[in-house]
């Protein structure tokens, strides 16, 4: 288990080195100097020296990619050019948005998408089976900003249950603001439930028909005891990759819901920055996703492991 | 034939039609602005009524599905393109270096937000249905060159493989002559997936203005202008995305159907 | 009353048949053998008993257990029946065991679900089942997990959660099909011993008439989901009245008639052979382990000489034939054809392979579903330097075609519309077409029924008779094996313990190991002294 572990930690530490000098490279071949976006075409060369200077650009590249790196891992993530403010402050800001709203969709999903993936997998091929297959395969084609505005249209506009947009902030009150989050968590969670609930059913499927339910159904299981104690654990596997993917999806997916809901997230913060040139704030929140990424597939992977005897134990 | 791929079919058919017909006529013009007939709702003059410009929502969203239909189109093709030869590739040469290369790099795109590196490819090349293309395509790669090698893989243990090796073919020659046409279902279902994907994707970046640019109709954009309207014109924004999910609902239904009709037993990723 | 009743049980499938009109008795303590070829309905007979037919499938007539009928049963009586009343072992140990539970819950359960026990107690009994089935605890806790244990030590544990509750019936499906000849043999004796000991009837299902022979104490003989024959083991054996029976047993008994062997000369030569591979490592900055699969294997085989290779699984009898068929590198000795070697600088010598081709032994795996036959069994040509074209093609295509028995104009088929004995004619074609010196077939006749495995022996006796031909043939199956080679080599854990002239290695073996093999495999009782002795 350890020797598990271990080797997924190193391949964790080795994937955030390598995301990092990506994408460090990437924000070093986009066309356009920074400096000369601050100041604007009229610039005087000398002034446009001295600011290049400041910010650091005239350094060699390994150095400035240290420097970055080296700031991250003690929390300074630099300042916002546009904001002047420091990054790490305008992200902590805002992750207190983007994190429970992921947190509160993946929840809203798996408790959606569980009991469907495996009643529909209980009633194969019976009308059940089909409705909830049929609802999954429109729920898969729905973009989910377009639902927001549907759901922001009868729950926002006609019934007044809760609020169109904006969010007041966690001090305002707990309730207040998971009211906020409510409408978003839901367009946001109901197409990935959608999916997973598509993946529970079919990795229930293939499970039901392995040899060990036949074995356990030889001992006198019925076919739904054969279902929970046999079948429900083994499908668990692939489901549980598709739930990390759906973690990075629905972190980085809220750009577009927080557009639809004017909410104060690191969606809206990256998009103003990549639209602002603020390319300081644009590489701290993506390498700040991508570790949240990382770490949850790391998660995973541990996951695996408990679920998975083969995985913790050698031969 | 299963009935989903028959259902299927008939709803994508219908926008690939709609599509194809605006390439020479529409009801009505959507250059021309007629303000004065505009957020009417559907009437014998414009059957899905008009916009904030009174410009025709039916024209509008016969020429936006050519921009999804391409975008979406172009992206599945960068992705098999690309993926299916690195898949075979790396699965030709499991366990190597190359192998391990090629599957980390796979990991490595899984690990970006798809959505934030279209936005910042979009948001740095500038906004076009090119970018959007590229941007979606580059997704796409890991996807197929995932599938293509587990496909592969699972061939290279047959024995049919294992007898051409005896007569001397080279893998490259296995790849092409043994691997590739049975993996094709595979891919073949998997790209309509993909394709379906791409469609959302396009109107998602068009949503965020990152998409085609005006004057082309873009679905996405339908929907952004719509939003402050919905309230008053509740047409403007539900025409748009009925169209987004008939369309993926038809894609879907085609690729499952086609599924079961080729090989029960394919399974394709969709995450 | 018999502890097991069926009469006129059918199984349909729609408007097809797996099953019509089978009646037979079990009595306590009794092992009946059902056997048959692929197909005979042998199969579904033991899933209808259990009532775990597949969903598709129909089953009339009446099944009774100790005078209760089953057929009629609901689903939940039924469910109390299973696992309390029946047991059932099933073929694939591999797969029958669920990963991701302990081999201790797994076998506690059976006791847990009838109820029949606490937890603790089903515990305690579940460590006392694997126990009694060759599974103690100090050498194997009981917190395994399925994957930590062999093929034959799961079949162990199958048939422990089969017993648990002391079933008067056991039902096994082919049980030692999938198991190695000496694991097979101690799973037979332990099945044996269970009988005895609990006093239950036990359903064998099988394919193999020697397992057959040496447990049943009465055999079904069906065919097409029809009983052929039943009756008391040593009656049906000696009579074998009816003829389906008589060539069943002809055909598991086939002795080939082959011709003699050309004059030695060495053709293919191994010296010291050392394959290894390397082994996931166990700690992060520990050197690379490697595992030795060929451990200095040396062996000849003349021109036109016919070789056999046997060993269990695991023994590196694959590893060795990958090596000498030049699709792995070696990483020591030499491995020469001819005297030229089969790897020059890293990469496979076409001019050495081209004397050499191989069948194996999945008759569905070995074509690709796409080719038509003409293209598949000319793929050999790549590897001549000038192949033949146009109408020297189609005539090489129609001759071995006709060399195997079947015609020239198959040559524009799709290869799902032959049979498995077909296709393995179809690979001995595609072998055939460019003339080798060597043909490996490996395990090439073991997946196949009795009947067309007899055929395809024949066949090969046939080839040698027309050319001279040598083979290496490589299988688990001894009887097989002694019936179409000249010499044989007996291999285990890498090393060739045994090698000599086939009438001599089996009658007098001089090695522990191929004595166990030979003791270890069941064999047909001698048909003519049996015959002989009921008249």
């Amino acid at each position: 288990m350890l020797r598990y572990a271990l080797k997924r930690l190193l391949s964790l530490v080795v994937s955030l080195i390598v995301a990092s000098i990506v994408i460090f490279a990437v924000i070093e071949v986009i066309p356009g100097d920074p400096a000369a976006l601050i100041l604007g075409v009229n610039a005087r060369p000398d002034t446009l020296a001295a600011l290049r200077t400041e910010m650091g650009l005239d350094q060699p590249l390994p150095l400035r990619y240290a420097d970055w790196v080296w700031g991250m891992l003690r929390g300074d993530f630099g300042t916002s050019i546009t904001y002047k403010t420091p990054v790490a402050e305008m992200v902590a800001d805002r992750i207190w948005v983007s994190l429970p709203l992921a947190i509160y969709a993946l929840c809203l999903s798996t408790l959606i998408a569980f009991p469907a993936g495996i009643y529909a997998a209980a009633r194969r091929g019976r009308a059940g089976d089909l409705g909830v297959m049929g609802a999954t395969q429109l729920g898969v084609a729905v973009p989910n900003f377009w639902f927001a505005m549907i759901l922001v249209l009868i729950f926002a506009i006609n019934l007044r249950w809760f609020p169109s947009g904006g969010f007041p902030g966690w001090d305002e009150g707990f309730w207040k603001a998971m009211k906020a989050l409510t409408l978003p968590a839901i367009a946001l969670a109901l197409p990935q439930a959608a999916i997973l609930a598509r993946v529970m059913r079919s990795s229930l499927l293939d499970m039901l028909d392995e040899d060990f339910i036949r074995t356990a159904r030889a001992k006198g299981l019925s076919r739904r005891q054969a279902l929970w104690r046999h079948a429900v654990r083994n499908a668990l596997i692939p489901v549980l990759t598709i739930i990390g993917l759906q973690f990075a999806f629905l972190l980085a997916g809220g750009i577009i819901i927080e557009q639809v809901f004017f909410l104060p997230g690191l969606g809206r913060l990256i998009f103003q920055a990549i639209s602002a040139r603020d390319l300081i704030v644009v590489e701290s929140v993506v390498m700040l996703l991508v570790f949240v990424v990382i770490v949850v597939n790391f998660a995973v992977d541990l996951a695996y492991a408990a679920v998975d005897p083969r995985l913790r134990t050698g031969r | 034939m299963p009935r989903s791929f028959l259902i299927g079919t008939v709803l994508t058919a219908l926008f690939v039609g709609m599509a194809a017909i605006s390439l020479i006529w529409t009801p009505h013009d959507i250059e021309s602005l007629d303000i004065p007939n505009k957020l009417k709702p559907p009437s014998g003059a414009n059957w899905l009524g008009t916009d904030q410009f009174g410009r025709d929502i039916l024209s509008m969203i016969m020429e936006g599905a050519r921009t999804s239909i391409a975008v979406a189109l172009l992206a599945v093709g960068i992705g098999m393109a690309l993926g299916v030869p690195l898949g075979l590739w790396a699965a030709a040469r499991k366990g190597s270096l190359l192998d391990e290369l090629i599957m980390r790099g796979n990991d490595l795109i899984f690990a970006f937000p798809s959505l934030v590196i279209a936005i910042l490819i979009t948001a740095i090349f500038g906004a076009s249905a090119v970018n959007a293309i590229i941007a979606i395509g580059i997704f796409n790669i890991p996807v197929f060159a995932r599938l293509s090698r587990s496909g592969a893989l699972s061939l290279w243990e047959r024995d049919f493989i294992l007898a051409a090796r005896v007569s001397g073919k080279s893998a490259f020659r296995i790849s092409w002559e043994h691997i590739l046409p049975n993996i094709l279902n595979l891919m073949i279902v998997q790209g309509t997936i993909q394709f379906s994907l791409g469609i959302l994707a396009e109107a998602a970046l068009s949503y965020i203005g990152l998409g085609a640019q005006p004057p082309t109709a873009s679905w996405g954009r339908m929907l952004a202008d719509a939003q402050t309207l919905v309230a008053i014109a509740p047409h403007t924004a539900l025409v748009p995305g009925l169209a987004i999910v008939f369309m993926v609902l038809g894609l879907n239904l085609m690729g499952d159907g086609l599924r079961d009709w080729l090989d029960p037993r394919l399974r394709v990723e969709r995450a | 009353m018999s502890l097991l009743a069926i009469s006129d049980l059918t199984v349909r499938f729609g408007e097809a048949k797996a099953v019509s009109g089978l009646s037979m008795q079990v009595e306590p303590g009794e092992i009946v053998a059902v056997t048959g070829e692929s197909g005979s309905g042998k199969s579904m007979t033991a899933l209808a008993i259990m009532g775990l037919l597949p969903k598709a499938a129909r089953a009339d007539g009446r099944i009774e257990l100790d005078g209760q009928e089953l057929l009629s049963l609901p689903e939940p009586e039924l469910c109390k029946m299973r696992g309390r009343a029946m047991g059932m072992v099933f073929q694939e140990p591999m797969t029958a065991l669920n990963p991701v539970q302990t081999i201790r819950d797994q076998v506690a359960e059976t006791i847990l679900v009838h109820g029949a026990g606490s937890r603790a107690e089903a515990r305690t009994r579940a460590a006392e089942m694997l126990d009694r089935v060759g599974l103690p605890q100090d050498r194997f806790p009981l917190n395994r997990y399925p994957h930590q244990l062999s093929g034959g030590q799961r079949q162990r544990v199958v048939i422990a959660m089969a017993i648990a509750l002391r079933p008067r019936l056991l039902i096994a499906d082919e049980p030692t099909t999938a198991l190695d000849v000496t694991t097979q043999a101690r799973i037979l004796d332990l099945l044996k011993g269970l009988v005895d000991e609990f006093g239950m009837g036990l359903v064998m299902i099988t394919h193999d008439l020697a397992v057959v022979s040496d447990m049943a104490d009465r055999i079904v003989v069906m065919r097409h989901g029809e009983v052929m024959e039943q009756g008391p083991t040593a009656r049906i054996i000696a009579e074998r009245r009816h003829p389906y029976t008589r060539a069943l047993f002809e055909a598991s008994d086939h002795a080939v008639d082959l011709p003699p062997a050309p004059p030695p000369g060495p053709m293919l030569e191994l010296r010291d052979v050392v394959r290894d591979y390397r082994l996931p490592r166990r700690k992060l900055f520990e050197p690379a382990r490697h595992m030795r699969a060929v451990d200095g294997v040396s062996l000849t085989i003349n021109r036109g000489e016919r070789v056999g290779l046997v060993g269990e699984s695991g023994c590196g009898k694959s590893t060795l034939t990958r090596a000498i068929l030049g699709l792995e590198e070696v990483q020591g000795g030499s491995i020469t054809l001819d005297g030229e070697p089969v790897f020059t600088g890293h990469r496979p010598n076409l001019s050495a392979r081209r004397k050499m081709q191989v069948v194996f032994q999945d008759p569905y795996g070995s074509f690709n579903p796409r080719h038509r036959v003409g293209r598949l069994i000319t793929e050999p040509f790549h590897l001549l330097p000038s192949p033949p074209k146009g109408a020297d093609r189609d005539r090489a295509i129609a001759r071995a075609l006709s060399d195997v028995g079947l015609t020239p104009a198959d040559a524009d088929r799709y290869i799902h519309e032959f049979s498995g004995g077909q296709r393995q004619r179809i690979a001995i074609a595609r072998a055939l077409i460019i003339e080798p010196e060597l043909i490996v077939f490996d395990e090439a006749v073991s997946a196949l029924d009795v009947s067309v495995r007899a055929q395809i022996l024949d066949l090969i006796a046939d080839l040698c008779r027309k050319r001279p031909l040598g083979y290496l043939f490589i299988s688990h199956d001894l009887s097989v094996v002694r019936s179409v080679t000249d010499r044989v080599l007996v291999m285990k854990s890498g090393r060739i313990v045994e090698e000599g002239r086939t009438e001599t290695v089996f009658d007098s073996p001089a090695h522990p190991y191929t004595r166990t093999l030979i003791e270890a495999a069941p064999r047909l009782p001698d048909l003519d002294r049996s015959a002989a002795h009921a008249t």
